[in-house]
């Protein structure tokens, strides 16, 4: 169920090992530790092989994360704002990824600007708890939700290119 | 621009208009009479009583139920339940009523923008003022809110310092599911999962007691089978559709056996699936899977091996416990009216997904993080420069 590209990318991603979520106090530091590993690497391999697409930094406890991702379309950069909490039961459940400027925009998000995955996310996240991480929900989830549904929301004129410094409307 | 004057209009207007509303709300009652006249808003419930069907339906007033998501399935059972005459509910939503929600029920055009659980106290407290209603406005899965959460069933009873009699759970996702369940493994309260399909044509309630039937971590959750042909299948554009008719269903079917298991009759169903395309009601029992990843079950299902039984002869001799195959987590499937050994599929059921685990095949690479010396602040501050 696992194509060619995903496995690639996966390659790219060092597993985790500690189940914790953030209730559990100092297995939730190592958890952490294994997450920023992971994300440094998966960055590191993206800017490597020329596809940087996102940045991501999380408040002291590790509980709200936020940065930017964006897409490149007819060689124009698109950047949004990107937001999760971590949820009680992670990691059994992944992060819910926000695009929150996006919300109301596409039928494929749910409200507060939650991205819509795909029905292959979920079980291939399951199968692999506690292995995937926040860099794996990126990936498997982010990642492909951007390559449809951005290019189609520029066509159809529901987001514009903007020119650095501009804010979003 | 408005006048003073013009201002002054309306507050006498509205005032007129809350007055009217006032004289038709009724006042609150003391006890639930069984006589049978017009004005009194118990007497058909009472009448079960005398039908013989309940015995001291009243003692419906002493029961605190807690109804966790107040959507297309939530509103309408948090609806039943107040014209139940239910002792006190408590509503959890993050959500505001929006006119997408309107092919539902419930909830009406003018409440758009208004908090769910506001917009429903409302209501409902207009209903059925005897009803004791609490509203939690907040996401029960953030770490913050799962607190709150937890203190508002554990000292949600009628009684002080006593839990929730019931939890519903009427939300429509994993993640907040995964939230209830990890809540009343802790806890160690009964609790009820319900769910529709994202194409709206099935559901299904779940009943939940610790250690004794499967918690929701125990597999993969178990779904109605559609039997419609992937490849027919289209999720083009749209994320989920709704139907009144199905989340209605599945909402009377969580309240029966809501009434059923706080009032002592009938049988509660354990599962109780609906597939609207054939109009089929399969339903299943689902023991809990001693490997759970939850260690709160495990504690729940030791206890529950250690608690003295009763003794419960089997009624019913087509009744066929089965352990499907290909079911590594070890799931009981026990089947109604069908003779032979049943598989999910023929059951009109089936996990969503299967359980293997990926770990086993060499279908992901392994490369894991090294867990060499570094603190966590180094670490959040390369991830910032990178
Ligand atoms: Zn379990």
């Amino acid at each position: 169920m696992v194509d060619e590209g995903t496995k690639k990318t996966l390659q790219s991603i060092p597993l985790l090992q500690t189940r914790a979520s953030p209730r559990d106090k100092d297995l939730w530091v190592q958890r952490l530790k294994e997450e920023f590993m992971a994300l440094i690497k998966y960055v590191q391999s993206n800017k490597a092989s020329d596809s940087d697409w996102f940045r991501l930094e999380s408040n002291k406890e590790g509980t709200k994360w936020f940065g930017k991702c964006w897409y490149v379309h007819n060689l124009l950069k698109y950047e949004f704002d990107v937001e999760f909490d971590i949820p009680v039961a992670y990691p059994t459940t992944a992060p819910e990824i926000a695009l929150p400027e996006l919300d109301g925009k596409t039928a494929k998000m749910y409200r507060g600007g939650k991205i819509c995955l795909t029905e292959h996310f979920k079980p291939l996240w399951s199968r692999n708890v506690p292995k995937f991480g926040i860099a794996h929900a990126m990936a498997l989830g982010l990642a492909p939700w951007l390559a449809v549904e951005i290019p189609d929301m520029i066509e159809k004129g529901i987001i514009t290119y903007k020119e650095k410094g501009e804010t979003s409307s | 621009m408005a006048t003073a004057e013009d201002i002054q209009k309306q507050i006498e207007t509205l005032q007129i208009q809350l007055d009217s509303l006032k004289q038709n709300a009724r006042t609150k009652i003391d006890k639930m009479s069984s006589e049978v006249k017009d004005s009194n808003p118990y007497s058909r419930l009472m009448a079960l009583q005398r039908m013989g069907i309940v015995n001291d339906y009243e003692r419906i007033r002493t029961k605190s139920v807690a109804v966790v998501g107040v959507g297309g399935v939530g509103s309408v059972t948090a609806d039943m339940l107040t014209r139940c005459g239910i002792g006190k509910l408590i509503l959890f939503d993050y959500d505001k009523v929006e006119l997408a929600n309107m092919n539902r029920l419930f909830f009406t055009p003018d409440q758009a923008g208004l908090s769910k659980v506001d917009a429903a106290a409302k209501t409902l407290s207009f209903i059925n003022p005897d009803v004791e209603i609490l509203t939690n406005n907040y996401n029960i899965t953030t770490v913050e809110s799962f607190e709150k959460f937890l203190d508002a069933i554990r000292l949600g009873g009628i009684e002080k310092n006593t839990p929730v009699d019931l939890v519903l759970s009427c939300v429509d996702n994993f993640e907040a599911r995964m939230a209830i369940n990890t809540a009343c493994n802790e806890l160690n309260l009964n609790w009820f999962e319900s769910g529709v399909s994202e194409n709206a044509v099935s559901g299904h309630i779940q009943f939940i007691k610790p250690g004794e039937l499967a918690c929701f971590g125990c597999a993969p959750p178990l779904v109605v089978a559609e039997n419609i042909d992937e490849k027919t299948l289209k999720r083009e554009g749209v994320c989920a559709a709704s139907l009144p008719t199905t989340m209605g269903i599945v909402a009377g079917m969580l309240v029966q056996n809501t009434l059923k298991y706080l009032l002592n009759f009938g049988e509660v169903s354990n599962y109780l699936g609906y597939n609207a395309l054939i109009d089929f009601f399969p339903k299943m029992d689902l023991r809990p899977n001693p490997q759970c990843d939850d260690r709160w079950c495990l504690k729940r299902q030791k206890e529950f091996q250690a608690r003295p039984k009763v003794d419960i002869p089997i009624v019913d001799e087509k009744v066929t416990e089965i352990v499907h195959e290909t079911n590594e987590w070890g799931i009981e499937l026990v089947s109604e009216d069908v003779k032979e050994a049943p598989t999910v599929s023929s059951t009109g059921l089936k996990l969503a997904y299967d359980p293997i685990n990926e770990s086993k095949s060499n279908e992901i690479p392994e490369n894991q993080t090294t867990n060499d010396d570094v603190s966590l602040e180094e670490l959040m501050a390369q991830m910032k420069n990178i």
